[in-house]
């Protein structure tokens, strides 16, 4: 395979093995050991030559739960869902070479997310490196990009500081992925055991309590506003900060909105939320970013999706307050005024203290003013489609998904493209971390791992995986693992036959060009279900989808696959098209 | 407009690929990097010259604030401070040209460190101007090769940067 067991002992220089229960672990053991201490319950990996020692560690113990998945990128996929819905930092474990490079997807979407997560990676022993040995890739090199941080650990004896370190770095300040990356001989090579209670790193320090003088004049300007708006993202969710974040928004009054990361975070159902804002975002969401006078930035960073064209956006005057945990995404693409930088949930909670105390009333002449105008954008009805009894509308399909599990423990996960923007603007979201999805690198593949590695912890919810026929083959094989690890989740795929977003780009700006947006040779879903040991559903009529979903429902020890055959013609509405204002969005193909 | 910034950094392997991928990554322009350990064995201070607009200069100061490794960074062109470099340039020095090229080294307070029949090697410190006027002082034909270190700074007085 590698270099042959006797090389690698070899280099390891033949320390005793670790078999007497006296004798100190080897790298394993410690890796292990390190895990355990960390609380780690599930490690979603695949075994290769380099983490031979690791995988032998793991079958002696039974704390930690190892899946074995199809694909690397489906590791770190499930392992980074997981962390999205329980805020615990996901761990994957991969072999050297082929699979580091089978993971780099997974670490870049949950980098782009910021998603807590470490990754193990097994490496070729250390006189091997740089000898371009078998299975060798340059591991800390390809990651460094896409990862919070990365370590090479080249000793034994700092093998558990690092583990320790990965995790602090991991879920600490802006959350990352991290990398730890160890040679094979080191996972053999034995040292003391010692797990320290705190790391204490002098170059890496996250700011945690907001500038009180930024937070003083925050609130004199949130007081002070005629036309007020509240913007989060993703940050809201990462920080734990919705129920702050409620508070703040019921105690001022003032409307929300979130981003396609941030939803939840605010309830759906709340009057004061106008839905999701950006470029798939409602008109009345849009139309208030572009109108407000002071705009509440809480764990968002002013994204391409969201402001449009940037001098477009900046024509309207605006006094903005940004609250973030990362310096580096206070005015990156957009000025602002007020800049706090803290961890999220501890500025809302001054925020709203000082708020209280606070002598000044908001303006509720210009308050109600406000709501009036917002009021009178809603009245557009944007998202409003034409139903059919012949022809399944996509968006139904979702309305339907989330009138039959409202109010009920339910995850829902999706890949990226048309019908996940239909799934962020009809399944109204009233708790966080109950959307799981790729906003930042938007990875297609993403749907059915994540779904996997939800169910997984929590085996009592529903999990549903909204995505199309294109996304869902990227990931299909995992389809093994659901039925290995009995892990039933509800795959309800709205089938156009098309890659959806792919051809509305090309419907509006490509001259109805579809250059390689039409897939062919299909498969026939419901038998490649079954051919996993699953159920397949076929859905053609508008009147069977609510049934099946029900069906699917019902099934709670199965996995269910619905091929839902939609309407191929849909397009995402309403739309800011690249280079445009925030304002001028497309409402329908009426406007082309 | 260029910027000096001084960094100062964990002295761990991979510490300095960081930053040069950092700048690569982000498009940002590096003019010239120095990097030793100070005398704290354990931290390395890195000296960058870059030029962009105040927009630029502050991503850069946040995202290498955001490197793991890095402890602090401080931008020197923000206040008074204090720029050197060393060059090493080997001149042709044949006949008549010997001794115009001792005054302009002596004009220039650089030092003579190799002498061939053909050749001096001058030594030259100062700021970046000092030695590009010293190059453009010298006939052009005449330079055989030159090596820069690149700029280091300091700031003046009380500014110190330590960890």
């Amino acid at each position: 395979m590698d270099m042959s067991a006797a090389e690698v002992k070899r280099a390891a220089q033949a320390q005793p093995s670790s078999s007497s229960p006296h004798a100190e672990p080897n790298g394993s053991e410690i890796l292990v050991r390190a895990l355990q201490a960390e609380g780690v319950k599930y490690l979603w990996g695949y075994p290769g030559g380099a983490v031979l020692y690791i995988y032998d560690a793991l079958y002696k113990q039974d704390t930690i739960h190892h899946v074995l998945v199809r694909h690397e990128q489906a590791a770190v996929h499930a392992a980074d869902g997981y962390a999205r819905a329980t805020g615990d930092v996901g761990v994957a474990l991969v072999t050297s070479g082929p699979g580091v490079t089978n993971a780099v997807t997974g670490i870049a979407t949950a980098y782009m997310d910021s998603i807590p997560m470490v990754i193990i990676t097994g490496q070729v022993p250390t006189p091997a490196i740089g000898l371009d040995a078998f299975q060798e890739c340059d591991t800390v090199g390809i990651t460094r990009p896409i990862v919070k941080h990365n370590f090479l650990v080249k000793d034994v004896r700092d093998l558990a500081l690092t583990i320790k370190k990965a995790f602090h770095i991991a879920r600490t300040g802006r959350p990352g992925p991290v990398v730890v990356d160890i040679p094979k001989d080191v996972s053999l090579k034995t040292a003391p055991f010692h797990y320290p209670d705190k790391v204490e790193m002098r170059s890496y320090n996250p700011v945690k309590k907001g500038h009180g003088g930024q937070i003083r004049k925050a609130v004199q300007l949130l007081l002070g506003a005629k036309r007020p708006y509240v913007y989060t993202g993703g940050g809201v969710i990462l920080g734990n900060a919705s129920a702050e974040l409620r508070e703040l928004a019921n105690l001022l009054g003032f409307p929300c909105t979130n981003t396609l990361m941030g939803l939840g975070a605010i309830s759906a159902s709340d009057p004061k939320f106008l839905g999701m804002l950006g470029m798939h975002g409602t008109y009345e969401a849009n139309m208030t970013m572009q109108h407000c006078d002071v705009l509440l930035a809480v764990g968002a960073r002013f994204d391409d999706r969201v402001i449009g064209n940037p001098r477009h956006f900046a024509q309207n005057e605006r006094k903005i307050i940004h609250i973030d945990i990362d310096p580096s995404s206070i005015s990156k693409r957009v000025k602002v005024d007020i800049p706090i930088v803290g961890d999220v949930k501890e500025v809302l909670v001054e925020l709203i203290a000082q708020i209280k105390e606070a002598t000044v009333q908001p303006d509720t002449a210009a308050l109600a003013a406000w709501w009036q105008q917002i009021r009178d954008w809603k009245k557009r009805d944007c998202l409003a489609y034409r139903g059919s009894s012949e022809v399944i509308k996509p968006q139904m399909v979702v309305e339907t998904l989330w009138k039959l599990t409202k109010g009920t423990d339910c995850y829902v996960t999706s890949d990226v493209g048309q019908h996940q923007m239909w799934a962020a603007q009809f399944y109204r979201f009233e708790e966080p971390r109950r959307w799981i999805n790729s906003g930042g690198l938007g990875t297609m593949g993403v749907g059915l791992p994540y779904a996997m590695g939800i169910k997984l912890a929590k085996p009592d919810a529903d999990v549903f995986c909204i995505t199309g026929e294109g996304s869902i083959q990227m990931c299909l094989q995992e389809l093994s693992t659901c039925k290995q690890y009995d892990t039933p989740v509800k795959i309800v795929s709205l089938n156009n036959r098309y890659l959806g977003m792919v051809r509305q780009w090309q419907q509006l700006d490509y001259g109805g060009r579809y250059s390689h947006s039409y897939m062919d040779a299909l498969p026939d879903f419901v038998k490649l279900a079954e051919a996993y040991g699953h159920v397949g559903m076929l859905i053609e009529k508008p009147s069977d989808v609510e049934p099946a979903l029900r069906e699917a429902i019902r099934l709670k020890d199965r996995t269910v696959f619905l091929d839902v055959r939609t309407d191929p013609t849909e397009n995402v509405w309403p739309m800011v098209q690249a280079g445009k204002g925030i304002t001028e969005m497309l409402l329908g193909s009426e406007d082309l | 407009m260029k910027h000096i910034i001084a960094v100062l950094l964990e002295n761990e392997p991979g510490a300095l690929s960081r930053v040069v991928a950092l700048f690569s990554a982000r498009g940002y322009n590096i003019e010239s990097l120095t990097v030793a350990p100070t005398e704290d064995a354990s931290l390395s201070r890195m000296t960058i010259v870059t030029t962009g607009s105040d927009e630029v200069i502050e991503q850069i100061t946040k995202h290498l604030n955001r490197l793991i490794e890095v402890v602090k960074v401080v931008d020197l062109t923000e206040a008074s401070y204090i720029e050197r470099e060393l060059m090493l340039v080997k001149l042709r020095a044949v006949g008549k040209e010997r001794e115009e090229m001792k005054r302009m080294a002596d004009i220039f307070r650089g030092r003579i460190i190799d002498v061939t029949d053909k050749s001096y090697t001058i030594e030259l410190t100062g700021d970046g101007a000092k030695l590009d006027a010293f190059l453009l002082a010298v006939d052009r034909a005449a330079i055989l090769e030159t090596v820069r270190t690149g700029a280091s700074g300091v700031g003046r007085g009380e500014r110190i940067l330590r960890v």
